[in-house]
């Protein structure tokens, strides 16, 4: 049996636990080990998911089947455009933005004004939704209690009141326990995460016990509901209804970011963009997860109390409790309390920084208590405004409930709420892509969009309560048809919200765009929408930094900021950033534009952008840049950066001409490390006959005594020494004019084969001395081709003469064959000499190489016959290699290609 | 008794001036025509000096004077380092390895005569 005191105990050891964890995610933070992870923060998006969630889907799913599910699928299709949600996150973290408001006011040239209006509009709009969550709460304990019989004396109070005064109450230890009056609350994420696991759990346990308890599974649960004519109807997708699903997508599609709670938690209290990613699919998981078991819960509802008097939004409690299952009852109840509760804290700690921040900071700013107490610390003050600021939200909240709240479902009171965010869209929007938007255009869009949605749900809402009379709903005001509430411009046959919703953004969008294409910005709304719009391109602030001219006082500027965020913040802030600038303290910074906006932004995340503006211009000497100096100074920018992407542009195409240049210095050195080694080598080729030359004539010279027989011996050496030398200073000219393409070439029709036979002929009488034998296999009449015939000459005695030099004497063989194939003709000298190894088959046509040469003692050669007899066959457009095995002699082989036939 | 000379060089024109040359000198001559060759003719014919062409097959003439200086028994074998390469390195790499002298081709018959009696002369 569950007791009043019992249940009271369980919901307040659970909030106790609430507490607990974001006592715990604060000492982290403050630690500066942050706990708030990427699956933490999608998570604690799930704040999305209220008592209305808990309660109200399963209520929805009874009369209007599947439909509950579009307020689930609009989040998961926002979440797609995930740059949109990355392009919010970037701007809130540049300019400390603290609130929807603040975003806002923020964009359109930090205005008070639009802050006020933005956080009237979200007051107003998300009352009712509080008071939905009190409704919740209130209803769930009266189940339990109306079945326990259990209920106690609140000492004469309503029970209701009581809760939303324990709520006011923990709302004020979690999101203003710290005295510094930042804009950000790990703890509170950290346990608005724990509160969506355990309400998630709570849920499913209740569908689980609901399915497989009370049925025999899915199957059996829905061919009962299929049995029931009534129920069948609710497995159907209505097609008539596609309008309202269709607003019904876009209303939660817009409120998954615009609702405060989800931009506080969404945007302001994200710490690191890559969590985004994850949230995009880990959300709509957890949202799929949630919604399993409200079509079950809902079939499960009706079958089990059909016939009697059942309230569907309270299924989730009284099914268990029907089987008598009073813990899983209290499961729920805990489940459905959290659900209120996560709700109800973040909710209202965004709205009390907004009604702070954009309400109450610019009337204190203005009285003349505040100036009075010049130097007071005001951080506690702001908390003070927080706090008071949650109580009244609160207290409103209960008001709205107890005036208003049995008019209508949990649904039918959510849906209000959605669709009063729903109004931030064009002015969040067009803020973040269209730099023409202006304040004027977002002002009037607001109170445009504000006043149909007032007019044509708000106000219905009212008179069906009964406050005000429903004629204006029924007949239109003074009996003007076509001003009919819900049925503006005869526009019927719509249901509440999506009539609403279509002519609230009708009327914004066209008042925001149409106003703002008729006004001028000014200076300050000029940049801000350059800021805001090029955020990602905003990475260089050297134009930020011109925007803002004047003198100010370091004194002034610290006295603010430690004035608004306390004294030991405001120093911990400063050393922070004269760190960032290089300074090792920061009253040895100098006080100039970069300081002044370190200052207001730091005031901003306290006290709001446009309050941080109003304070920080009234300690600064301010020059008033025109608008046209600042379209001039953002114009300059963003030229400058044109500038500077040609000058990358440019600096790439001279760091590639750099580095050919570079390169082609280092072939340059190459060649002439080549050179000097060709130096050197021709000078040891030349030194070498000369030394034999100088030392015989050296000795005949000085020695007339010298016997006659070797007199003669070193005369022969002489002159075949001098006559090696004249070779080999011939051919190395000869090489150097080949290679310098300064060779004189007399081309004309050459017979290959009449060539090779006059070749050998030349030779024959060294061939005959040595005994070597050669033979030929040439055509009769020749191949002819186009070539230098003395050239080609040149090539065939050079091939002929190595082939000679290095076979051995007596058995030597030697065979020429000339052969036309394919295109070009063929000559092959094949010897019978030691042959040559892969390796000699490359060197061989190298300067200065000289092959085989272990088996005969030092050949007789230049080493620059094969070198030159390549060049000239290249030239003829030939190839000249040799193809050899060691021990197996050597075949060289070169071809000239014939002259292509003549048409 | 002579001294003897072993003269180490691939070019057989080269190998015939320096033979006759020091011969006449009177020196006990022998020959060897590349490295390998050379560091035999040093065990065999105990030379007093070596004329070593550098640019050799086989064995380079900068090898061979490196092998020759690792051996301690040989300490008193003076070295003479004929080559066609003239650049500075060579010659500073020649006398780093341990030659005693170092004489580029051509030469002066007169001049190398008298280098090689100063080597011989002190001993």
């Amino acid at each position: 049996m569950l007791s009043g005191w019992f249940v009271a105990l369980v919901a307040m050891a659970y909030l106790g636990l609430l507490f607990a964890v974001a006592r715990f995610g604060d000492a982290r933070a403050d630690a500066g080990r942050s706990i708030i992870s990427a699956n933490l923060y999608a998570l604690s998006l799930a704040v999305y998911c209220t008592s209305w969630t808990f309660y109200g889907s399963v209520g929805r799913a009874t009369s209007g089947g599947l439909s509950f599910l579009t307020i689930y699928l609009g989040p998961t299709l926002m979440l797609l455009f995930v740059g949109v949600i990355i392009k919010m996150v970037r701007i809130s973290k540049a300019y400390r933005i603290t609130s929807i408001a603040d975003f806002i006011a923020s964009r359109y040239g930090k205005s008070q004004l639009l802050a006020g209006l933005v956080t009237v509009i979200a007051v107003v709009g998300i009352v009712p939704y509080i008071a939905l969550q009190l409704k919740a709460i209130a209803a769930s304990l009266d189940v339990l209690f109306a079945h326990s019989g259990g209920a106690i004396a609140w000492w004469g109070v309503d029970s209701t009141f009581l809760i939303a005064a324990v709520l006011a109450l923990f709302t004020i230890l979690f999101g203003t326990r710290h005295l510094d009056a930042t804009e950000r609350h790990e703890g509170m994420v950290a346990a608005v995460a724990f509160e969506s696991v355990v309400k998630l759990a709570a849920f499913a346990a209740v569908g689980l016990f609901v399915v497989y308890g009370m049925h025999d599974g899915l199957s059996d649960l829905f061919q009962r509901a299929a049995a029931s004519p009534e129920l069948e109807r609710l497995l159907r997708l209505d097609s008539g209804r596609a309008g309202t699903w269709t607003a019904l997508i876009v209303l939660s599609g817009l409120a998954i970011v615009f609702l405060p709670r989800q931009f506080q938690i969404i945007v302001v209290e994200n710490v690191d963009e890559s969590h985004i990613r994850r949230a995009v699919w880990l959300f709509p998981l957890y949202l799929l997860l949630i919604n399993l078991f409200v079509l079950p819960l809902a079939l499960g509802g009706l079958l089990h109390f059909a016939g009697q008097p059942a309230d569907p939004d309270t299924f989730v409690l009284t099914l268990p409790l029907s089987q008598g299952a009073e813990g899983l009852a209290l499961f729920a109840f805990i489940g459905g309390l959290s659900a209120a509760t996560g709700m109800v804290i973040v909710e209202t700690i965004a709205l009390s920084t907004m009604v702070c921040n954009d309400l109450a900071m610019p009337w204190l700013l203005r009285s003349t208590w505040l100036r009075a107490e010049k130097r007071q610390d005001l951080s506690g003050l702001l908390i003070g405004i927080r706090r008071v600021a949650i109580a009244l939200i609160l207290l409103l909240g209960y008001v709205y409930y107890r005036a208003a709240g049995e008019a209508y479902a949990l649904v039918g009171i959510g849906l209000i709420s959605f669709a009063a965010v729903a109004q931030f869209a064009p002015a969040m929007f067009g803020g973040m892509y269209w730099k023409q938007g202006t304040r004027a255009g977002a002002v009037a869009g607001l109170l445009a969009g504000f006043a149909v949605w007032s007019y044509t749900l708000l106000l219905p809402s009212f008179a069906r309560s009964g406050w005000i009379g429903g004629g204006f709903v029924e007949a239109g005001p003074f009996g003007i048809a076509w001003l009919k509430a819900q049925a503006l411009f005869g526009l019927a046959g719509l249901d509440e919200i999506s009539h609403c919703l279509w002519w609230s953004l009708v009327a914004n969008l066209g008042a925001y765009v149409a106003v703002s294409l008729h006004t001028r910005p000014d200076a300050v709304e000029a940049s801000q929408a350059e800021r805001f719009v090029d955020v990602f391109r905003h990475a260089g602030r050297d134009a930020e930094l011109r925007l803002w001219r004047g003198k100010a006082s370091g004194d002034a500027l610290v006295g603010l900021l430690e004035r608004f965020l306390g004294v030991a913040r405001a120093r911990q802030q400063l050393a922070a950033y004269a760190r960032g600038r290089g300074a090792g303290d920061w009253r040895a910074l100098p006080v100039d534009a970069g300081f002044v906006q370190f200052a207001e932004a730091e005031l901003a995340g306290a006290i709001g952008s446009a309050s941080a503006r109003v304070m920080v211009a009234s300690v600064a000497q301010e020059e008033d840049l025109g608008l046209d100096e600042v379209l001039g100074i953002l114009d300059e920018a963003t030229q400058v950066r044109a500038y500077s992407r040609e000058l990358e542009a440019k600096q790439r195409a001279l760091e590639a001409a750099t580095a050919e240049l570079r390169e082609a210095n280092e072939r340059l050195r190459e060649l002439d490390r080549l050179k000097d080694d060709f130096i050197s080598t021709v000078s040891h080729e030349l030194r070498t006959p000369l030394t034999s030359i100088r030392a015989l004539s050296e000795m005949l010279h000085e020695d007339p005594r010298i016997a006659l027989d070797d007199r003669v011996r070193f005369l022969g050496i002489i002159v075949s020494e001098a006559d090696r030398l004249t070779r080999l200073i011939n051919q190395i000219l000869d090489l150097a004019k080949l290679e310098s393409g300064r060779a004189e070439w007399t081309t004309g029709e050459v017979d290959l084969g009449q060539v090779v036979r006059e070749a050998m002929e030349s030779l024959g009488q060294l061939y005959r001395d040595k005994g070597v034998a050669l033979a030929a296999d040439i055509p009769a009449a020749g191949p002819v081709v186009l070539a230098d015939r003395d050239r080609l000459t040149q090539v065939v005695i050079n091939l002929l003469s190595n082939a000679v030099k290095f076979v051995p004497g007596g058995s030597g063989r030697v065979a020429v064959r000339v052969a036309a194939e394919a295109g070009r003709v063929r000559v092959e000298v094949a010897d019978n000499g030691p042959g040559l190894t892969a390796e000699e088959c490359g060197t061989v046509f190298e300067k200065f190489r000289q092959g085989g040469n272990t088996l005969t003692g030092k050949p007789q050669g230049t080493g620059l016959g094969l070198p030159i007899s390549r060049q000239i066959i290249e030239y003829f457009g030939g190839n000249l290699w040799v193809e050899s095995l060691p021990g197996q002699g050597a075949t060289f082989i070169f071809t000239v290609p014939l002259p292509a036939p003549e048409a | 008794m002579a001294n003897k000379i072993l003269i180490v060089d691939d070019e057989p024109n080269i190998v015939i001036s320096l033979e006759f040359l020091m011969k006449k000198e009177g020196f006990e001559i022998a020959v060897a025509a590349d490295g390998d060759e050379a560091l035999a003719k040093v065990d065999s014919f105990a030379p007093d000096l070596v004329l070593l062409d550098v640019m050799m097959p086989k064995k380079s003439g900068y090898e061979v004077c490196e092998a020759l200086r690792a051996d301690p028994a040989r300490a008193g074998l003076k070295i003479v380092m004929l080559t066609a390469k003239g650049r500075d390195t060579e010659v500073a790499k020649g006398l780093a390895i341990g030659a005693d002298a170092y004489v580029t081709k051509p030469f002066s018959t007169k001049d190398l005569v008298v280098r090689v009696r100063e080597l011989l002369g002190g001993a």
